[in-house]
């Protein structure tokens, strides 16, 4: 896809966009003018800015038409060809990764992620590739579960049960 | 005077307590190397980190983040010398006398340049701030809704006016993001707003976290991913304790330039859509007009690193001084920091000053010991710096985006919330390559909900008459400064359409 192809699908997006927000602002039954006695409507700031991003990107749209944008002007592809098999495999295993965590938790979903990268696109030895892994899942359970006290995603019960056993060991032994 | 000089006295032995002291080594470092990192700079490193901040009391998270916000500003400079590409946008200028200087085998004089203005920056601007922000806060003491919402009106207005971006796009960024911050159950009536296709979760809101991490980290390492390519070659850097004296021997020559800069850099710093980048154009611009000898910078003159430098510092305290006194911050990272006051139970504004004064001065006197702090370890890890630089971005990429999902689950308990900053980071990622600026959303989506309150409360006290906002002094002066920046682009556009038929070129 050019980016000239890119700016009008972006901006007639947007522009549905802005309008879906101010058709749920009125589907709401949320009063968009002044309520007498109470000040003004809960809908006010909503519906009245979600109009201005309409303005905003007919604005864009009609400068889109006349060529003044330069985005508009310019056939090259929106997403270098270069790139786009990187950009493209590194959203996908973000995305595949917190799939992951609701199936088998915070800890294997992102260890497989950080030792995927590594290994297949960094191309980096198994051995620099474990430690990293380790030393990250380690990290992230002393800073954020263990000081911060926070719950991160166990997965599912099977996976949240195996987990426990941590857990245990961390209470009865190391506090 | 007197009363400054206590405060701030007890704010320097407050920055000397053990947990404060190692919050700003801690935030230095890390600063210094994610500045260093291409592609990574403060804004990033803050909107990261935050939800590890809270770890500790506010007033070291505080510390810690402002610490981390001085050394990106440092370390920036160390990838646009040795690599030649801008560690992150702030040290742009850099780069145009940084690297003839690395060319020419003289990296290390060029970095303890970088270091010793970027010290001296440092020092005026934080002097600046310490005499400027009390009787800017008092001052700020007697704002009502009206001036608060006149003050932010304004701070948008600047993007617009001084943003040099896209206007339609600018303004279509500075909307969303406060329609974003208005989701939810509404304030003042309790009815729930905007609630896409009835999901509960959002009856809460739209967390600013949620955005800044998608933008600032997914969203910015998808950018870098696209745009680096891998290919940099790094310049070798010698330093011997003798070279590093005959470089320090150097400071005469620029020590003018780099104090203008500062003071300049400070002043265009405090400004929400101007900030460290443009302040450190301009004074890269203000050392040449001044040199005895402009055609030498490009070439590799030692001014030409030190005036961005300093400027880029001076900006980063600038940028401080509205959102402490003010609660308008200065640059997208102070807008993260606002944010994080929010989190943490402090309302940022002129009462802060009166109500929190250890949070304010231990803040103070940290950017003093920061300072001092940031060059010696600037000075003494160069060498390690530039091995860092050669860390393979396919070990930095997969650990920032487990980072940004980690932080935004602990920050909110939602994996709803993690999907979502995927979201956003992915459409601000495909924004941002069509020239939508991002930084105004963040900023909008913080002051959203002070906007919208003091544009109610503003109302309801005036009853509904709009005129309210142009009867007092104070708002009536930032109304129409931000019309005046409005229309100033609209102008020069129309000015310059004008002169292009004219002369028949169109």
């Amino acid at each position: 896809m050019s980016t000239r192809s890119a700016e009008l699908l972006m901006t007639v997006g947007l522009l549905l966009l802005s309008l879906g927000l101010m058709w749920t602002v009125l589907a709401d039954d949320l009063h968009i003018g002044w309520v007498e006695g109470r000040g003004p409507g809960a809908g006010v700031w909503p519906f009245w800015l979600s109009a201005g991003m309409a303005l905003a990107s007919l604005w864009t749209l009609v400068r889109w038409f006349r060529g003044a944008t330069p985005e508009s002007r310019n056939k090259s592809p929106y997403i270098d060809s270069q790139s786009f098999g990187l950009v493209l495999i590194s959203f996908v295993a973000l995305t595949v990764m917190l799939l992951l965590v609701h199936v088998v938790g915070t800890y294997i979903a992102t260890a497989l992620f950080l030792g995927f990268y590594m290994r297949f696109i960094g191309k980096h030895s198994w051995r620099t590739t474990a430690s990293t892994c380790i030393g990250m899942v380690i990290l992230i359970y002393f800073l954020f579960e263990w000081q911060l006290t926070k719950y991160l995603p166990k997965g599912t019960k099977m996976f949240e049960d195996g987990f426990l056993w941590i857990d245990n060991f961390r209470w009865q032994y190391l506090m | 005077m007197l009363d400054i000089a206590t405060l701030l006295g007890a704010g320097l032995l407050q920055a000397f307590e053990p947990l404060n002291l190692m919050m700003i080594f801690i935030g230095c470092l890390a600063g210094l190397f994610i500045g260093a990192m291409p592609g990574l700079g403060s804004v990033n490193g803050v909107a990261i980190l935050l939800p590890v901040t809270f770890l500790v009391p506010p007033t070291a998270a505080i510390i810690f983040l402002a610490a981390l916000y001085y050394g990106a500003m440092y370390g920036g400079a160390v990838s646009s010398i040795t690599l030649g590409i801008p560690g992150a946008s702030t040290a742009v200028a850099t780069v145009f006398d940084g690297r003839p200087m690395a060319q020419q085998g003289k990296a290390d004089q060029a970095l303890t340049a970088a270091a010793v203005a970027s010290f001296i920056g440092g020092t005026i601007s934080v002097v600046l701030f310490t005499l400027f922000a009390p009787p800017l806060a008092v001052f700020a003491l007697k704002f009502g809704p009206q001036e608060e919402f006149a003050l932010m009106v304004l701070a948008f207005a600047t993007f617009i006016g001084l943003g040099g971006d896209d206007i339609p796009k600018t303004i279509f960024s500075i909307l969303l993001g406060l329609v974003m911050a208005a989701v939810g159950f509404d304030i003042i009536s309790g009815q729930p707003r905007l609630i896409f296709f009835d999901f509960v979760e959002l009856q809460r809101g739209i967390g600013f976290l949620v955005l800044a991490i998608g933008i600032y980290g997914i969203g910015e390492m998808l950018w870098t991913l696209e745009n680096s390519k891998g290919e940099v070659k790094i310049h070798a850097v010698r330093s011997t304790w003798k070279s590093f004296k005959k470089n320090l021997s150097h400071i005469r020559e620029y020590l003018p330039t780099t104090a203008l800069g500062s003071a300049l850099g400070f002043f265009v710093g405090t400004l929400p859509a101007a900030g460290a980048t443009p302040a450190s154009l301009m004074s890269y611009g203000l050392a040449k007009t001044f040199a005895k000898d402009p055609d030498s910078f490009g070439k590799g003159n030692v001014s030409g690193v030190a005036a961005p430098e300093a400027a880029n510092n001076a900006a980063s305290t600038g940028s401080m001084l509205p959102m402490i006194t003010l609660g308008i911050p200065g640059s997208p990272t102070t807008a993260i920091l606002l944010g994080g006051m929010i989190i943490w139970g402090l309302r940022p504004g002129p009462l802060l000053f009166t109500d929190r004064p250890d949070f304010v001065w231990g803040l103070i006197g940290s950017m003093y010991v920061a300072n001092f702090v940031t060059v010696a370890l600037n000075l003494a890890l160069i060498p390690l710096f530039v091995r860092v630089l050669a860390m393979p971005f396919t070990i930095l990429t997969p650990i920032i985006f487990i980072l940004c999902f980690v932080g935004v689950f602990a920050t909110t308990d939602r994996m709803f919330d993690v999907w979502l900053m995927l979201l956003l980071g992915l459409g601000g990622y495909l924004m941002r390559k069509l020239n939508y600026p991002v930084a105004p959303a963040v900023l909008a989506i913080v002051l959203g909900p002070l906007a919208e309150r003091s544009l109610r409360q503003s109302l309801i006290s005036s009853r509904g008459d709009v005129m309210t906002f142009f009867e007092r002094p104070i708002s009536l002066t930032c109304m129409l400064l931000a019309l005046a920046l409005m229309i100033y682009p609209i102008w020069l556009g129309m000015r310059r359409r004008r002169a292009g038929s004219a002369s028949g070129t169109e």
